[in-house]
């Protein structure tokens, strides 16, 4: 039997969650599942087991880039809850970031606090300033949300310069890391920072993940889809959109701290506009309103221009013009994804999948029919 | 006072500059509901083919008309090869191509030309005017820039208001299923839509070259002041952008005159937000409407 | 069109395949010590054939105009020295990546050049916060850190940073040596400052106030290098009566500071920092202001300028270096459409530096042996003050000579003054006079 999905909604992300099929619910949803959070847990744990091997056998600079991947990708899927679930748009999310970053440095350089602790401080003090960011525009729709929070990108940072004795001005801070003593001497510093980050990233997504499965997700689709009708309904529309403000800058705090753990830095120019427009090219590119097409989208940003400058410096282009070469490539990259992929590079997989899918059991069918 | 005059001078005439850049946003926004951030990216490719036309002839003038003709068609093309096919999928797909397009317009503007400044005529005189024994802190050039800026505006308006072309336009603008049924060949309203934003874009580009020189990145600070202009006018409001322009431009050059460069951008920060706290959709919109 | 908010198995699954990728296409090399006769890879980038250095430079981008020049000018020396012997008969192979002046992909591409391509020494990084932010790492992995292209006093630290070398005059001791002359030659005088508020712009204006009365100084005034609008900056400099402006400033900001004056109707004599006077740039920038294009406009509203320079000036045609590096220019660089200006003066005099440096590290160098060879000093070379290189001091050049630009072309109008980095230290004047480049443009070992 040819199936075909609901056209109301589009084949769900769920087709892609083979291993938990394989497990056991493929046929029918009345079997008893476990609770929505373990099931999440549990996943993320095989995952985070996954993820340590593999590190381990990555060289220190994949390493190193997987980490950087990871703080992206916390980032990122931040914004896609934002854009994707509550209909809001940001293309100011790297000033909160800026914010992670920054409150971070300050406690490590300051009070050398524990690291998770800076990271959960910091994501605290990014979501407070999401939610006065967010009260400020609670009535801004569409553009004028969009140019309030790009403004906010760009001042952001000034603050840094203006108040140069406590952010360092335009040197920043330094954000060193090292590998904690238990690990011995001899632990490569960029898996550690693979392993943290990772770690801190698989947290992040089950709890998002929770989270819009929960009633607040239920609300913001609605939300998303019709805001009047879900005014109606009784819904209280400010909240909800300031609580997906709070949400998604929380995750960029997070995704900011780590980058920092990164770069071993934090300074006003990583935070600068571009920043913010290249989590809203990952979110879009990847997929709104999907965590994994957030993974996507961030392996995009982290992966192709680095991939790009790479071809061209094996080429010998690195002198004159011929340096802005992979910067051509990289724009053409992202035209062409959205043209060949409008729902992103995780709608584009699943119709892949999808159209796979459909073939076999067509096959079938004609046989049973000759 | 003489200080304040000249801030205030020094203001408006960077003001027409993000007004410029401002018109050319709302005119694609009420034809397509896009925000185009490569638009300060084309006004700069714009600007380097003045700039090849002028360094060949010698003729300024020549640079100009080319560079203006060249917004248009490049508007136009830009329409219809990369914003069509993306007109019908979620709004923000038509928002990461023209990012696309921004990066790759830089980047190219990088091969063909190099990233090195290259040094921008003016269209007259940047010497200071002045009465008597007072400079007044502006110059042939700025006057030139504010005239250049309005009777486009003016142009625009005026081409919207009273021909059939601007009727069709609007049309288009407000309902495109409903004007497409009243006859209007929609398609080629959205192209011209883009054509003219176009042409607002090379104008800026010609007009604010000077004063950043040419580089890829020339237009990229220019192009968050006109988009912000924009949004503190209205988005729906030609006026309204040519409005935000001069009150963004003045503030800016309290803030750098009275309180020093670094403040720049959070006084535009916060400009922007007073505003939108007030009217939540720009000071020239019209009354928020809903829609259901 | 948003699709699965179920599970976080598949962003999971991703994060897991993308590490996959990764691992399939990692690799890592070793390295091997040892000294004696013959050529080996002495240390990590180090070959019997070649030596591989990297840099990060912003080949594009918004600090790409002007610096983008440095790193190929660099090479053109380095091509030069390897068509000519090489150093010890190894060729130097010189990778830099683009870093866009952000740093964070400067971190990128210095993990990668250093963790992946295995390169023996960063040489030239440029930027401040850009280089700040790979410095510890750098250090921590103890690679020699070669003449960072940043004046910040942040290099000479070896303490926290003992592998980093500063190179160029650094900005404290550029604005002292400014603000001397200005004290003797403008005594009191109305005196307005114009920089970049960072920390080029900062340290320049703390030498400066160092050197000149406080009662001098009428107005401070910056400008942040995104926004080109900087007319209100001007007019408040002209507004409290200042009569000589000293500007810390990019190329591009000194040639807006002239033209906003032009527009306000203020002449003020104007001083600029090494950094923002390159002649040939500034003349440039403002070729197309003249009516009908007039031949030599750009030069007539640079002339009169007053700066400073810690190497030879281009237009100096008896200099020994300049025709040196005229040479290398002309079969290296001029074929490549690069204008011969300041920064390509800059790249090719660093990398002669750094050549001085690696010749002086050894047959088969370690990478301590490079940063032992600094730490004992090094000769002055193309540089017209001595160098401050020790163990214990790892800033770069220590003087420069204070120079007017006539005719676009620095004409000295002093000797050499040096100084040291510190508020009370004199500004001194230092007569030895420069040694003449070598006839074979290699330095010897």
């Amino acid at each position: 039997m040819a199936t075909t999905p609901a056209p109301e909604r589009p084949p769900a992300g769920d087709t892609v969650s083979l291993p938990l099929r394989a497990a056991g619910s493929a046929e029918g949803r009345p079997r008893r599942r476990p609770p929505t959070l373990v099931r999440h847990l549990g996943v993320a744990v095989l995952f985070a087991v996954l993820l340590m091997l593999a590190s381990a056998k990555l060289s220190a600079y994949r390493d190193y880039q997987l980490a950087e991947l990871a703080a992206f990708v916390v980032a990122v899927a931040g914004l896609t809850v934002l854009i994707g679930l509550s209909g809001q748009i940001s293309i100011g999310n790297g000033a909160f970031m800026a914010v992670g970053g920054y409150t971070g440095a300050l406690l490590f350089l300051h009070l050398q606090w524990p690291l998770v602790a800076i990271v959960l401080a910091a994501t605290a003090a990014a979501a407070v300033s999401g939610a006065v960011f967010g009260f400020a525009a609670a009535r801004l729709r569409g553009p004028y949300l969009a140019g309030a929070t790009l403004m906010l990108a760009v001042a952001l940072p000034s603050l840094a310069t203006r108040f140069q004795s406590v952010f360092g001005g335009d040197q920043g801070l330094g954000f060193y890391v090292n590998v904690p003593g238990f690990l011995g001497v001899n632990f490569s510093l960029s898996e550690w920072q693979a392993w943290f980050n990772c770690g801190i990233a698989l947290i992040a997504l089950v709890l998002l993940a929770n989270l819009i499965r929960s009633r607040v997700g239920r609300n913001w689709r609605a939300l998303r889809d019709d805001e009047v009708a879900a005014s109606l309904s009784g819904l209280n529309v400010a909240r909800l959109q300031v609580v997906a403000f709070v949400v998604s800058a929380a995750c960029a705090g997070a995704g900011g701290v780590l980058l920092a753990v990164v770069d071993g830095t934090v300074s006003a120019s990583v935070f600068a506009l571009g920043l913010s427009i290249q989590l809203l090219t990952a979110a879009v590119l990847g997929g709104l309103g999907t965590l994994t097409g957030a993974v996507w989208g961030s392996a995009l940003l982290v992966l192709v221009p680095t991939y790009l400058e790479n071809v061209a410096q094996s080429h010998g282009m690195t002198q004159g013009t011929s340096s802005s070469v992979p910067i051509v490539a990289y724009g053409v990259v992202l035209i062409a994804v959205m043209l060949l992929f409008p729902s992103g590079i995780q709608g584009g997989l699943l119709r892949l999948i999808a159209l796979g899918r459909r073939r076999p059991a067509r096959n079938q069918q004609e046989k049973g029919s000759s | 006072m003489v200080e304040f005059l000249e801030f205030t001078l020094e203001g408006l005439s960077a003001g027409m500059i993000y007004a410029a850049i401002a018109l050319s946003l709302v005119l694609i926004w009420r034809g397509t509901r896009v925000l185009n951030y490569a638009q300060g990216a084309l006004a700069m490719f714009t600007s380097y083919i003045a700039l090849e036309v002028i360094d060949r002839t010698g003729s300024y003038w020549l640079g100009f008309v080319v560079a203006i003709a060249a917004g248009l068609v490049i508007g136009a093309v830009v329409e219809r090869t990369v914003i069509r096919p993306v007109a019908n999928k979620p709004p923000l797909n038509a928002v990461i191509v023209t990012i696309g397009l921004l990066i790759g317009v830089e980047g190219l503007a990088g091969v063909l030309f190099t990233s090195n400044n290259r040094s921008f005529p003016p269209a007259f005189s940047i010497t200071g005017l002045s009465i008597g024994s007072v400079a007044l802190g502006i110059t042939r050039n700025d006057i030139f820039t504010a005239v250049a800026v309005l009777a486009a505006a003016g142009l625009i308006a005026v081409v919207f208001q009273y021909t059939s072309v601007g009727l069709r336009l609007r049309a288009t603008a407000f309902n495109a299923r409903v004007a497409r049924l009243l006859g209007v060949r929609v398609g080629r309203m959205l192209t011209l839509g883009w054509a003219l934003a176009g042409l607002l874009g090379a104008l800026a580009g010609m007009l604010v070259t000077p004063s950043t020189f040419l580089n890829p990145n020339s237009m990229d600070g220019i192009f968050v002041l006109g988009f912000t202009a924009a949004v503190i006018g209205g988005l729906e409001s030609p006026v309204g952008a040519v409005a935000g322009g001069l009150i963004l431009g003045v503030v800016l050059s309290y803030a750098a005159g009275y309180l020093g460069g670094e403040v720049v951008n959070l006084f535009g920060l916060a400009a922007l937000m007073l505003v939108l706290m007030l009217r939540p959709s720009g000071l020239f919109s019209a009354a928020p409407a809903r829609r259901v | 069109m948003i699709g699965s908010h179920r599970t976080p198995l598949a962003a999971v699954a991703g994060l897991a395949v993308a590490s996959m990728l990764l691992a399939a296409c990692s690799s890592s090399t070793s390295s091997s010590g040892g000294k004696g006769g013959a050529l080996t890879a002495s240390a990590p980038g180090i070959t019997a054939k070649t030596i591989t250095i990297g840099s990060h430079q912003p080949l594009t981008g918004i600090a790409a105009p002007g610096y983008d020049e440095i790193a190929p000018s660099s090479n053109a020396y380095f091509q030069y020295v390897n068509a000519h012997g090489g150093i010890y008969g190894r060729k130097i192979v010189y990778k830099y990546l683009n870093d866009q002046y952000n740093p964070s992909i400067t971190s990128t591409v210095v993990h990668q050049l250093i963790l992946q391509d295995n390169v023996y020494a960063i040489f030239n990084g440029l930027g401040t916060p850009t280089h700040l932010a790979v410095a510890q790492f750098i250090n921590a992995e103890h690679l020699p850190d070669m003449f960072v292209a940043s004046g910040c006093e942040c290099w000479n630290d070896p303490a926290k940073y003992p592998d980093t070398f500063g190179w160029q005059l650094d900005y404290i001791r550029e604005g002292k040596i400014l603000g001397s002359y200005i004290e003797q030659h403008f005594k009191g005088e109305k005196i307005g400052f114009f920089f970049q508020d960072d920390e080029f712009g900062q340290d320049g204006v703390k030498g400066l106030s160092d050197e000149i009365p406080k009662s001098q100084i009428v107005s401070e005034q910056s400008y942040d290098p995104t926004n080109i609008k900087i007319a209100p900056q001007v007019a408040a400099l002209k507004a409290s009566g200042a009569k000589v402006v000293v500007s810390f400033s990019v190329p591009a900001f000194t040639a807006l500071l002239k033209l906003n004056m032009l527009g306000l109707k203020y002449s003020p004599q104007l001083v600029v920092s090494d950094v923002g006077s390159d002649p040939i740039t500034l003349a440039g920038l403002l070729a197309s202001f003249a009516k009908n294009k007039t031949a030599g406009f750009g030069n007539s509203l640079t002339q009169g300028i007053i700066t400073d320079g810690y190497l030879p000036s281009l237009g100096d045609a008896s200099n020994s270096w300049i025709s040196l590096f005229t040479k290398i220019y002309d079969q290296y660089l001029k074929p490549k459409n690069i204008p011969f200006d300041g920064n390509v003066l800059y790249g090719l005099s660093v990398g002669y530096t750094f050549v001085q440096a690696m010749l002086k590290a050894g047959r088969n160098p370690t990478r301590q042996d490079l940063i032992n060879a600094v730490n004992s000093g090094l000769p002055q070379g193309v540089a017209v003050a001595p160098f401050a290189y020790s163990s214990s001091d790892h800033n770069g050049i220590t003087g420069a000579y204070i120079a007017t630009i006539k005719n676009g072309a620095l004409v000295a109008d002093t000797g050499v003054f040096v100084t040291d980095d510190s508020a009370t230290g004199a500004v001194t004047t230092y007569t030895t006079p420069q040694p003449a480049a070598p006839a074979s443009g290699i330095p010897s070992p």
